[in-house]
């Protein structure tokens, strides 16, 4: 075997390893529990971002083509008439490919919380959110108390007694 | 020699293109009414009538986790 010919076998292998490797890696990140949320004013949002210093804040990764986000909007909805007053918010943040998506699914399902779109899905590769719709209950200090993957009923319960404690 | 080479670059190519993985929030085009194998309501509970009539099975049809990533 000559040496070239080495030298591409073990550069090729070094490049399989290297594609094996990555995904893994990257899958591991994300958000988590007790992890400080980035500021999020620096990944490019499309919309009118609220301020969220001091608040509690229900950060929810939705899409119009998700059939669990349009059965979580009147309860998100509910939660954010309730407790708005108190300093809390919730964020919407659509993952939609285009705003006239977003735009038609916000015009027959109009909500009171503000909504801005991940265009560039930045924030969606940080976050590393595993499924549609993902959410993220953040204290008054910023910090992540709280990751709720899909909307199932259920959990609806518990999910606003972790509000209203954290506003307590 | 040379060929080989371009062989197992090709090969090389197949393989890592194959490692990509569709990312919850990018399954909007997978989630869309045309993807649906069956777009008739009517259709698709008559064929599972079929299917449950002919091969004594129902159910595993028509619930979260059809590919639109949603849960």
């Amino acid at each position: 075997m000559t040496m070239n010919r080495r030298n591409f076998i073990r550069s090729s292998l070094g490049f399989l390893g290297v594609c094996a490797g990555v995904p893994p890696l990257l899958a591991a990140g994300g958000w988590k529990e007790n992890d400080a949320l980035p500021p999020i004013e620096s990944f490019g949002l499309e919309g009118a971002l609220p301020k969220l210093k001091g608040k509690v804040v229900y950060l929810d990764f939705w899409a119009s083509w998700c059939a669990p986000c349009k059965a979580s909007f009147p309860v998100l909805d509910a939660w954010q008439r309730e407790f708005a007053s108190k300093g809390f918010t919730v964020l919407g943040v659509s993952v939609d490919e285009t705003s006239t998506d977003m735009q038609r699914f916000l015009s027959a399902h109009p909500v009171s919380f503000p909504v801005v779109r991940d265009a560039t899905h930045k924030l969606a590769e940080e976050a590393n959110i595993a499924s549609m719709p993902t959410s993220f209950l953040i204290d008054r200090k910023g910090v992540i108390r709280h990751v709720r993957n899909g909307f199932h009923p259920n959990d609806n319960a518990s999910t606003k007694a972790a509000i209203a404690s954290l506003l307590a | 020699m040379k060929s080989l080479n371009i062989l197992l670059l090709l090969a090389l190519s197949l393989f890592t293109s194959a490692c990509t993985t569709v990312k919850p929030w990018q399954r909007g085009a997978l989630s869309d009414y045309t993807m649906r194998p069956a777009r008739d309501p009517l259709t698709a509970s008559m064929n599972d009538h079929v299917w449950f009539t002919r091969e004594a099975f129902s159910g595993g049809t028509g619930v979260g986790g059809g590919g639109c990533g949603c849960n």
